[in-house]
């Protein structure tokens, strides 16, 4: 019997009782959707990460606090706070960092912000003048502040787009307003233009304040803690020899001779961007693996369907066998109606997921989704694959069926 | 010789109990005989008639198809010779219920492998039984007399040497029996070797050779001078 026939012949027995054929198909298609929307969320996410560093401003190096040990359990990336003023003043001089144009340092927490009985919660980033240009941000409105600012722990703020529009959002001119950041009453003295970039993670929601003045008022504690050093180096070309200098540079100051015990460490762009894909594929595996919890509960569904179809069609199994369908014949027209059935399923999951990946950003503001090419092929080969896995066993028994037993069955 | 068996037994175990469904068969069937196999219901006709359809084996004792032994042969083998060298008639039709009699009938060819005439073979396969007009008809939409045709249009269709009914009237009345007798008299006519099961007179009478049958045993083998219309003369 060939292929074509046996399709054939599995046509009918699947037309035979579409509402169950249907059904089990749902089944694939629930799984199949599900891998395919979740992965593509996971995808989006890290594609929107790998944009936002992008976006984080040209030619840029970071240096953050290594990470610390406690007990010999290390706590995680940048735990430590090994960084200080000295090392942004150290970097900023020219005769140990000829290759760096400019050094600023960021500490941040959590702001709550009132404008009258407006409410924003935000986060805070405190900072040095350069700010604007290191990180590539353009003021909309009025101007950052000025290093006699920082150094008089001004409390002045300039604020992100988002936040701007939060709190004034009738377009009054926020320059020269008072707000209040945990409580503490800051003037306004300019807005960022937006970055274009939305959502979770927005670049457009902070606010900043002198790095000093976040020291005095708003971090507590009479901290001063530089969380992460931004450096920018005089072009592309320099950034290598940039981050040897700022290297070099930061083991003088913290008096460490061995490279290998450096209490910081510096990160390039591709770096940061290697660092940080890494947790969002995590995140892409983690998302897949939950869906295709539900693509493995529709392929039991289709074994179980197909040991259901195999006992209620013995006896046509037994009149085909009587006049000379071989085992393979039998095994062949049940194994086509297993992957049919999570083909077609998988084909309509796919397409299902696909749109409902095209449609979720719409519902669900920040969220980005992105549908890969690989991720599709994937799931309908995978979903092919478990109509052959879960399809097999109830075939071989149909096809192991001795005639006689199978005609005689009632 | 077409068929031969040698001290064929057939053993059926029900878990502790043993049912002797065969205690040992000779027979003997040359090429062209129309032997109808008779005997009470229990003395194990079908049992019989399965095995010499290879649709079972023996549990001991020989049986040579051809000149085959078919215990050499395995389970696809068998199915190539139910396919090819076999036509089997049931009591109850055994159609497909969702194909078509016309699809029914070219089933075996499409196990058989035949890929061109398909519907060409099977449609001159329902006119021989007469019924061309009811080929896209489901065996739901046709009369007992007409399943039992569609069926015997299944049994020709790869040309089988042996042609085995078992009580292929039993579930018709007289008139579409009689049509169906008709039949299995003109394939045999035409050279067949034609073996049917029944235990109803009147319609062994159509057979030229009657083997009697009791508890598992042929208890007797008669040979009959029938002229072809004369079916009154056996009794
Ligand atoms: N598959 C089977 N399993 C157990 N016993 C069987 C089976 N088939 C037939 N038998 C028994 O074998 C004996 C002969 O049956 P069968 O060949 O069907 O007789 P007949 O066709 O002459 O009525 C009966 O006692 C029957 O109950
Ligand atoms: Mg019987």
């Amino acid at each position: 019997m060939s292929v074509l026939e046996a399709l054939r012949v599995a046509w009918g027995g699947l037309t035979a009782n579409r509402l169950r054929s249907g059904l089990t198909m749902l089944g694939i298609l629930i799984g199949v959707g599900a891998v395919i929307l979740l992965v593509a969320v996971g995808n989006g996410t890290s594609e929107r990460v790998q944009q936002q560093i992008e976006s984080l401003g040209s030619n840029l190096l970071v240096v953050y606090p290594a990470a610390t040990t406690s007990n010999g359990v290390s706590q995680g990336f940048a735990s430590g706070s090994t960084l200080t003023m000295a090392d942004v003043q150290a970097l900023q001089n020219r005769q140990n960092a000829p290759n760096v144009v400019a050094a600023v340092p960021t500490t941040g927490g959590r702001a709550q912000l009132t404008y009258g009985d407006l409410n924003w919660a935000s986060s805070l980033t405190g900072t040095t003048q350069d700010f604007p240009q290191v990180r590539d941000y353009q003021l909309a409105e009025g101007q950052f502040f000025t290093q006699a600012q920082v150094q008089g722990d001004a409390k002045v703020a300039v604020l992100g787009a988002t936040v701007a529009q939060e709190l004034f959002p009738t377009g009054q001119d926020p320059i020269g307003q008072t707000v209040y950041i945990n409580r503490q009453a800051f003037q306004v003295i300019g807005v960022f233009a937006a970055k274009g970039t939305s959502g979770l993670g927005n670049q457009d929601d902070f606010v900043a304040v002198p790095i000093t003045t976040a020291w005095a008022y708003l971090l507590g504690g009479g901290q001063t803690n530089v969380q992460e050093i931004f450096v920018e180096a005089s072009s592309a070309a320099a950034i290598q020899a940039a981050q040897a200098e700022i290297t070099e540079t930061l083991l003088e100051t913290h008096h460490i001779s061995d490279p290998a015990q450096a209490d910081f460490q510096v990160l390039n762009q591709a770096q940061i961007l290697s660092t940080a894909s890494q947790t969002t594929q995590t995140l892409t595996v983690l998302l897949g693996a939950i869906a295709a919890i539900s693509l493995v509960v529709g392929g039991i569904g289709i074994m179980n369907i197909m040991l259901v179809t195999v006992t209620e069609r013995t006896r046509e199994i037994g009149i085909r066998k009587a006049i000379g369908a071989r085992r393979r014949d039998v095994l062949l027209q049940f194994l086509i109606e297993s992957m049919f059935l999570s083909a077609v399923g998988g084909v309509l999951g796919i397409v299902v997921g696909g749109l409902a990946a095209l449609e979720l950003p719409n519902l669900v503001t920040g969220l980005t989704t992105l549908v890969s090419g690989p991720s599709v092929l994937l799931a309908f080969g995978v979903s092919v694959g478990i109509g052959l896995f879960f399809g097999i066993y109830p075939a071989n028994r149909a096809a192991r069926l001795n005639p006689i037993e199978a005609l005689r069955y009632e | 010789m077409i068929i031969s068996l040698q001290r064929v037994t057939k053993v059926y175990r029900m878990g502790e109990v043993e049912v002797h469904a065969l205690r040992g068969i000779d027979l003997e069937v040359e090429e062209g005989e129309f032997v109808a196999v008779v005997g009470a219901s229990g003395s194990g006709k079908s049992t019989l008639m399965n095995i010499l359809g290879c649709l079972d084996v023996p549990t001991t004792g020989r049986y040579l198809l051809q000149g085959i032994d078919v215990a050499d042969l395995d389970d696809d083998q068998l199915a190539v010779v139910r396919n090819r060298l076999i036509g089997f008639v049931f009591q109850s039709f055994n159609l497909i219920p969702r194909a078509t009699a016309l699809h029914n009938v070219e089933m075996p060819l499409i196990y058989g492998g035949q890929r061109r005439e398909r519907r060409d073979r099977a449609l001159a396969a329902l006119e021989v039984v007469g019924l061309a007009d009811r080929a896209q008809h489901l065996p739901s939409e046709l009369s007992g007399g007409q399943q039992q045709r569609v069926a015997i249009a299944r049994a020709l269709i790869n040309d089988p040497a042996i042609v085995l009914a078992d009580e292929p009237t039993g579930n018709l009345d007289s008139e579409s029996s009689a049509e169906i007798m008709q039949v299995f008299t003109e394939l045999n006519r035409e050279g067949r070797t034609v073996i049917l099961i029944t235990h109803e007179a009147d319609i062994a009478a159509y057979a030229r050779r009657v083997v009697r049958m009791r508890d598992g045993l042929i208890v007797g083998d008669e040979r009959l001078a029938v002229t072809p219309g004369s079916e009154e003369r056996w009794r």
